[in-house]
């Protein structure tokens, strides 16, 4: 009842894959995997909606309304009159930054994590 | 370029321009620049990731974005590529010490990689801007570029293939994993996911305190000045719970939500200030009480609020998810501090009258 997690805008249409298996390449969250004829889609409740896989898609086979998921983006996009989807991440600002001290690094050398899905 | 003359805080290690050796590889091509950089990192390095975790001087944290190369690469090396936030920059330097190599480093205004790629400056069009500018097409004979796993949602590397001619293979999440990739060339499924340790997660503790270090101070010394120091510390306690306690705590604390995370968290330890409050055995019982219910109805909120805050610094929560909560839970964290503001308004008032 409190997940506000469950749902989210991915789609994918399996009849217009090629199988080139590049979305189980760059899912951080193995929401696609490898399938016979075409990727499969394993645990779409875990997309952060991204968009990794939509851009690296060559097929225009997966759909996602992606954006940051940063609540102090959207408040303050709302604060000053604009539409939540407009607020971007904060990152490399002066102020304030959802992820500029480096939470999402990517080639970090970050060791033994786990996700927390609880 | 404007920007590159701009980025004067270039990365310690780099010792600037190495043109000998990169003309003999490049069959006499005069290209703009080729840096050494070599996988040691100094203390001076080591300071500058420390003030970055601290969130200082949040914008100098730059390497010149080019092309680097590392130990005595040739042209059939491989080429990483990073963005140029020193965290970003030496994780993978450091990780690779003492392959020969090459990096390509992205101009992403000193984000890193993963953010870059979803504002869009690790994308597409930067990195076949940079294959072209660096003139790696004349260094190296082979046309692979490894790029973080991390940077996929800012490139699309069919269309990158098809502008430079160069092939996109994504390598693994962490750099720690790059040397194990680079020998085999495939990532194991643990390699492609990205995780949210306990260490990742103090990591970002710092820099979230400090973004609210500043109207903390202000709120405690004020509460200090109208009601004493158990409020001062209130409050000071609700914004730790919230900056400190929730990243550490996050996956043990029950719910998914991170809102009702923070509120359970804020409960938690709003507990012991509502009992010193009502433990005043000259007031009146219902003071006590009303007393008691401020800490209970405004420090949740206030940590739930820091906790949603903390959603753009996880590596999991979607925007559908981040605004479901919003319409959720700011509706009730703005009636609980508002109904705890005004009882203690009220408290005030009714101090006040008794003093007259
Ligand atoms: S949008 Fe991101 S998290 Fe969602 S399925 Fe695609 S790659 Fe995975
Ligand atoms: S990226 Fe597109 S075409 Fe390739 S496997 Fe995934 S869904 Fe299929």
């Amino acid at each position: 009842m409190f997940d506000s997690y469950l749902e989210n805008t991915l789609l994918y249409y399996p009849q217009k894959c090629i199988n080139c298996l590049r979305c189980t390449q760059v899912c951080p969250h193995g929401v696609f995997a490898e399938g016979k004829e075409h990727a499969e889609l394993m645990q779409p409740a875990a997309c952060m909606e991204c968009g990794a896989c939509v851009r690296n898609c060559p097929v225009q086979a997966i759909e996602v309304q992606s954006g940051v998921g940063c609540a102090w983006a959207m408040i303050s996009a709302a604060l000053r009159g604009k539409g939540m989807d407009s607020g971007e991440c904060g990152c490399g600002g002066e102020q304030m930054s959802c992820c500029g001290g480096g939470a999402k690094e990517s080639f970090s050398n970050r060791e033994e994590m786990s996700t927390p899905e609880d | 370029m404007d920007d590159d003359k701009k980025s004067s805080l270039s990365c310690s290690c780099a010792s600037g321009y190495d043109t000998t050796s990169f003309i003999d590889l490049t069959h006499n091509k005069l290209v703009s620049e080729l840096r050494t950089v070599t996988g040691k990192l100094t203390l001076n390095d080591r300071f500058d990731h420390f003030l970055a975790r601290w969130g200082m001087n949040r914008m100098g944290h730059i390497v010149k974005p080019g092309l680097y190369k590392m130990g005595r690469p040739n042209a059939d090396s491989p080429v990483l590529v990073s963005a140029n936030y020193t965290l970003s920059f030496d994780a993978v330097r450091s990780a690779l010490a003492g392959t020969d190599c090459y990096i390509l480093v992205l101009d992403t205004k000193g984000v890193n990689v993963w953010c870059a790629a979803g504002k869009g400056t690790f994308g597409t069009e930067e990195l076949v801007h940079r294959i072209a500018w660096s003139g790696l097409s004349s260094i190296v004979s082979h046309r692979n570029l490894i790029l973080p796993q991390l940077g996929a949602p800012g490139i699309s590397a069919h269309e990158v293939q098809r502008r430079s001619g160069f092939r996109v293979e994504y390598g693994p999440v962490r750099a720690s994993d790059l040397p194990e990739y680079i020998k085999t060339r495939k990532a194991t499924p643990e390699m492609r996911r990205v995780q949210f340790s306990f260490k990742d997660r103090l990591v970002l503790t710092p820099v979230e305190l400090v973004h609210v270090a500043l109207p903390t101070l202000v709120a405690a010394i004020i509460l200090y000045l109208l009601t004493g120091p158990l409020a001062a510390l209130a409050a000071i306690t609700a914004v730790l719970a919230g900056t400190v306690f929730f990243p550490a705590l996050l996956p043990i604390i029950p719910t998914h939500d991170l809102s009702t995370k923070g509120l359970i968290l804020g409960v938690i330890f709003a507990i012991p200030f509502a009992i010193s409050f009502a433990a005043n055995p000259i007031m009146p019982l219902w003071t006590d009480l009303l007393k008691s219910l401020v800490p209970l109805l405004i420090m949740p909120a206030l940590t739930a609020y820091l906790a949603l805050n903390f959603t753009g610094c996880t590596t999991f929560t979607s925007r559908t998810g981040v605004k479901k909560e919003i319409y959720r839970y700011v509706p009730v964290m703005v009636l609980m501090a508002g109904s705890g503001i005004l009882i203690l308004v009220l408290l005030g008032a009714i101090w006040l009258m008794e003093v007259i």
